[in-house]
Parts: structure tokens; sequence; C-alpha cells
């Protein structure tokens, strides 16, 4: 082959991002405890895994978290971009606007301490929450992801032709009506995408938990974490390639979606213009 | 209005817009308009933008609230009820189709707002697709259609409901050249046989000219002219008008006799004065006018007319022969240019040539007098 620069920087850049992870796949099937030493080919650190139950019951925290974090904060994101792009200027919109937008570019360190400080003052106060756990990173979780999906709805509703909704109100169909019946089906995609940053963003996170979590509520991320500091376990490695294998299929499947999608919206052109 | 007065049909009157206003910040985008349209009635808004027409339309679909006026409807004021309770129904520029529906359930969205029964519902779609030939394409997308067919299924979207009132904002504005004057015709066939009233909003004048029975020329908020096509292009009422709506050519000249019967106007630039053969309104006396006469109605000669009146001297600046007709464009001796056009109805065996000197007459019934 001839050489090429530009060919070699690609293969350059390619392996900068991507032998992190060859390396920590490949050291997964490593027989020996230590992990940078190549002792043989072997399997046993993912039965160690399945038996590891405090690895296991902060995949599950993680999960769960996630699922509710993203959930709450597509709906109320939802709401806050449907406010900010539909109803006429009020009063206060241009801050609100900044206000939501804000915990994006806000340090997660500052997030976490003052939410922190919000749930010590609220026990002490109210009384609840009653001891930080898994509601308050709930909570927290749900603060910073409504700030993304506010984003990303937001961008999906402005672009959207506000005569389609005015259209359905001129066909009889209450405000509320057409909020369910149109505008939530044409903007579902950006639900979609809202709910999957937002659930990757929650499952990622480790400052912001770090500081509003309590005993029994450990996140996958923090028990990754502390363990590095004690030396790096192979069953982390483990549980890495599977999560890396489990995103790299979500990945293809939603490229070849898209594909899919796209193939079809050139077909019904070339259809309409043939008819 | 100048000499024919609009022709109030025995229609009754379906809807009056009195007094209407809005203004936006301070900034008055529609003055005080009063209106009156008839049962059955095509009428069309027609103005450049900015000419308030479309917030005028937007206020009777009920989307923008009056600043002041009423709207009646069979002589109730509807002004204060909401988009979704009005008896109206209007076809959007962009169709605004709902993408995530079928022909046939964008068709029915209207119908299933009134809760009817699943059979009329069914009934109703069916005669609609009918109405509009579409009935073979009822379970595509609005993706999988022709401008032209997305137009058919917003016309049948919002003819379901039998609206007492249509509303079409720039009908043909999506789509090309070449469908619009098919549509235009069709669009007309269609509404007529539907027999509903109709208001639409255009800038384009052909387009209003081709489907309305009324036109209300539209200028800076406020209503300048009504009228049916042929009033309105053979008897504007202002400047504007007159420009707006075709081409024009347009003299300057001061009124030297006015009788009820007659006018005779001194035009400085024409050999000849102008002589109209009918009265004109106004306050009388010694005034500055403009006389419009419009390209066609303008006769070249290169023999001196040996008329008193209505004729002039030029020399042909420039001329285009376009088969059917010529356009000329004629200096006159202080600088000022006239179009003519004329119909190339006989092979003249010497044509007119650049540069020559040239007569340009009309008769007495083809100019309008435009005050000041």
């Amino acid at each position: 082959m001839r050489f090429s620069f530009s060919k070699m920087m690609l293969w350059l850049g390619l392996a900068f991002l991507y032998a992190p992870m060859l390396i920590l796949i490949i050291y997964s099937f490593n027989e020996s405890r230590l992990v940078t030493v190549w002792a043989g080919f072997s399997t046993k650190w993912y039965g160690e895994l399945m038996r590891n139950d405090k690895l296991l019951d902060a995949v599950g925290n993680s999960l769960k978290i996630a699922f509710l974090a993203a959930t709450a904060s597509v709906v109320l994101g939802t709401l806050a971009a449907f406010v900010l792009a539909r109803f006429k200027r009020f009063k206060g919109s241009t801050l609100l606007r900044g206000m939501i937008t804000a915990p994006l570019v806000m340090p997660e360190v500052i997030t976490g301490l003052s939410l922190l400080l919000l749930f010590v003052a609220m026990a002490q106060l109210v009384g609840w929450p009653a001891s930080r756990g898994m509601t308050t990173i709930w909570i927290a979780h749900t603060t910073f992801c409504t700030a993304y999906v506010a984003v990303v709805v937001g961008s999906r509703l402005t672009e959207m032709d506000m005569s389609v909704e005015e259209a359905a109100q001129d066909l009889g169909a209450t405000p509320v009506k057409v909020f369910f019946n149109i505008t939530l089906p044409i903007i579902t995609p950006a639900l979609v995408s809202g709910w999957l940053l937002a659930f990757t963003l929650s499952l990622d996170d480790l400052v912001i938990a770090s500081f509003v979590s309590g005993p029994g509520s450990t996140t996958l991320p923090m028990v990754v974490f502390s363990s590095v500091r004690l030396g790096v376990s192979p069953e982390i490695n483990a549980l890495a390639t599977i999560i890396i294998t489990l995103v790299t299929l979500l990945v293809f499947a939603s490229w070849y979606y898209a594909r899919r999608v796209e193939k079809s919206r050139i077909r019904d052109q070339l259809a309409a213009k043939e008819s | 209005m100048t000499l024919k007065h609009l022709s109030q049909g025995p229609s009754p009157v379906l809807l009056e817009l009195k007094n209407l206003s809005k203004s936006f910040d301070g900034h008055q985008a529609v003055r005080s308009v009063n209106l009156q349209f008839y049962e059955g009635e095509i009428f069309a808004l027609l103005g450049g933008s900015g000419c308030g027409k479309s917030t005028l339309l937007r206020m009777l679909s009920g989307f923008e609230t009056l600043t002041e006026g009423k709207i009646l409807l069979n002589g109730e004021d509807i002004a204060a009820i909401p988009p979704y309770r009005r008896p109206f129904n209007m076809m959007f520029q962009s169709y605004a189709l709902f993408p995530h529906m079928t022909v046939e359930q964008n068709i029915a969205y209207g119908l299933k707002q009134d809760k009817l029964k699943k059979e009329d519902i069914a009934k109703r779609v069916d005669d609609m697709l009918k109405l509009v030939h579409m009935e073979s394409f009822r379970l595509r997308k609005p993706s999988q259609l022709s401008g032209g067919q997305r137009q058919r299924v917003a016309l049948a979207r919002s003819l379901a409901k039998k609206p007492k009132l249509l509303l079409l904002d720039e009908p043909m504005g999506a789509l090309d050249k070449k469908l619009r004057g098919e549509m235009q015709l069709e669009l007309v066939d269609i509404i007529k046989q539907v027999g509903v009233t109709c208001v639409m909003v255009t800038h384009d004048q052909e387009e209003a000219m081709t489907m309305a029975d009324r036109i209300a020329v539209m200028h800076a908020g406020e209503i300048l002219q009504i009228g049916s096509p042929h009033d309105i292009y053979e008897y504007p009422n202002c400047r504007y008008v007159a420009d707006f709506i075709g081409e024009v050519n347009l003299f300057g000249g001061h009124i030297a006799e006015e009788e009820p019967s007659y006018v005779v106007i001194n035009v400085p630039n024409l050999v000849a004065p102008i002589y109209i053969d009918h009265g004109i309104s106004g306050p009388g006396g010694e005034r500055p006018v403009s006389v419009a006469v419009r390209p066609e109605k303008v006769r070249l000669s290169d023999q001196q007319p040996d008329e008193q009146y209505n004729w002039g001297k030029g020399i042909i600046d420039d001329l285009a022969y376009l088969g059917q007709h010529s356009i000329y464009h004629i200096l006159l001796p202080d600088g000022q240019f006239i179009q003519v056009t004329q119909t190339n109805d006989k092979r003249r065996e010497r044509p007119f040539e650049l540069e020559q000197e040239i007569f340009v007459s009309w008769s007495p019934d083809s100019c309008v007098v435009l005050e000041e």
C-alpha cells in the first residue's frame, strides 16, 4: 500500500481513541489477578463478576436512578421547553431561559455541593428527605438532566412548523388536545433522544452522586472509582467490556434505524414525484 | 369608488367586519377596516407584504386578538370566540398537514373533534376524497405526496367540517408556477361546487383576479378599494391601486373644464388635452389630478391623429416583440416614458421601428382620473 500521510493520521487518531478500550477488553480475559501482567486467556472474571453482589447492586442502583431521572427530566424538560417556545414572551421569560440552561455550564462540584446543602437544610427544617440515598440522587440527577432535555426538545419545537398546531386548533381541537394529538407525536424523536441523553448522563455521573448519596445508595461509577483507588480488580474490566459491548450494539442499532428512515424518506419523495 | 358601484348581488351578508383594528407594540397593522362578506362569494384580500392582509385573516380565524372592532357573524359578535370554537376553517400557506397521520386521518381529524359517529366520519371523508380526486391516496402520509396533492388534502381537510367560512392563506404560495394556473381554476371549481363562502389572502394580483368574485386592495393596514376584478382594473380609485394592479401610465395635469357629463384636463406632456366622457367626483374647481391609461388601451400610429383631444407625440425608445403582442416604451418630450402594448392581430407591412416618431392616442372612455 502506498504511504499516505492522511491515512496514517486517520489510523493514529483511531488508535488514540480506541486503543485504551481495546486493551481493557483484552485484559478482561486475563487469567492473572494483576491487571497489567498477561497470564493467559480466561473468562473467570466474568464469573467472579456475577458473584460480586456489591458490584451488581451498584449496577442495579445506577440503572434504576438513571431510568427514573431520565423519565422525570423528560417530563420537566419538555414542559419547560414548551413554555419557552410556544408561550408569548412573559415577564421573566428571559430569566427562565437562562436559569434552565445554567446547569449545562455549572461545574458539577458546585451543583453537587449546593444540592447537598439544600438537602441538609431541608432535612433540618421540614424533616424531608430524612436521610440521603436513592431519592436525593434521583432529584439531583433530574435537576441537571432537565437542562439537557429542555435544550434538545426546545430546538425541535422551534424548528417545528407552528401552523400545524394552529391547523389542529382551527379544526376544533382545544390547546391541550393539540399538545397531545399533534405536538407530542411530532416531537417524539426529540423526546427519545433527550431521554437517552439524560439516561447516559445519569449513569455516568460520579461527582454529583458522591455529594448527595447516602448509605445503601452506591452507584456504579462510585464503586468503580473507589475500587480503582485500592487497585483495579479485573472484574471491573469484565464489567467495562460488557458495557462497551452493549453501547456498541445500541449505537449500531440506532445507526441502522436512522439509515432505514432516511432511505424510506427518499423513497417517499421519489414516489411523490412520480405520481 | 368611481363610476360603477360594486354590484351588491342578491346574496345576504354572512360576515361583517366593523371598525377592525390591530396594533402590535404601537405599530398599527390593521386600521379600522370595514368589510362585508356575502354568502357564497370568493373574496380576495390583495396587497403587498406587510399590508396587514395576513393579520386580518388571522383575526378572522381567531389566532390574533382584536385591538378594536367587531366581527359579526349573522349579526352576532364572535371576536371573543377562540379559534377552536369558530365555525371557520383555514387552509394554511404551508398546508400544515399533520405529518404523522395519513391522508384519511388528516381529513377526519376535524370531524373527530365534533364527536361524530364513526360511520358518519368515514362517509364524510369518502365524500371529501372524491371531491378533490384523491381516493387512491387515502393511506399515504403527507411526505409521500406532491405539492399539488398536498394542497388537495389540505383543502379537503378544511372543507370536511362544512365551515361557514373558508379561509385561504396564500393558497398557491407553496406551488411552482406551472401548477398554479391549473390549481387556481380547480380550487374555484371545488369551492363553487361546495358553495362555501371564501376569504383568501394573496399578494398575486393575477391569482386574485382569476379566483375572486370581489377584491379588496390593502395598503398600510387600510383598505383602499373594494370591487370586482373588472372594477378594480378598469376603475381604480387611487394611484396605488392603479399601479398595484397591472401596468398603468399616469399623466399629471390640471382640470381645465369640468361638467357633469365630461371633463377636460390639460396635460403638459401631451399635444392635445385629455377629454373624458364622464363626470368625476371631487371637490371641483381647478386642481392637479392624475390620469391613468392602461398600456393596452393606447393606440399607436405614425399618422398625426386629426382629433381635438387625447393624443400626444413621442419617440419609440424601446420595443419588444413577443409574438402575440408587442411592448413599446415611448419617450415623451419631457422625459416621461409610457408603456404601450399592442396585440399583433394583423401582420403589419411595416412595423414600427426604434427611434421612430410616433403618435399615441386613446378613446375618451378608456382613462380614469385619480385625485392627487
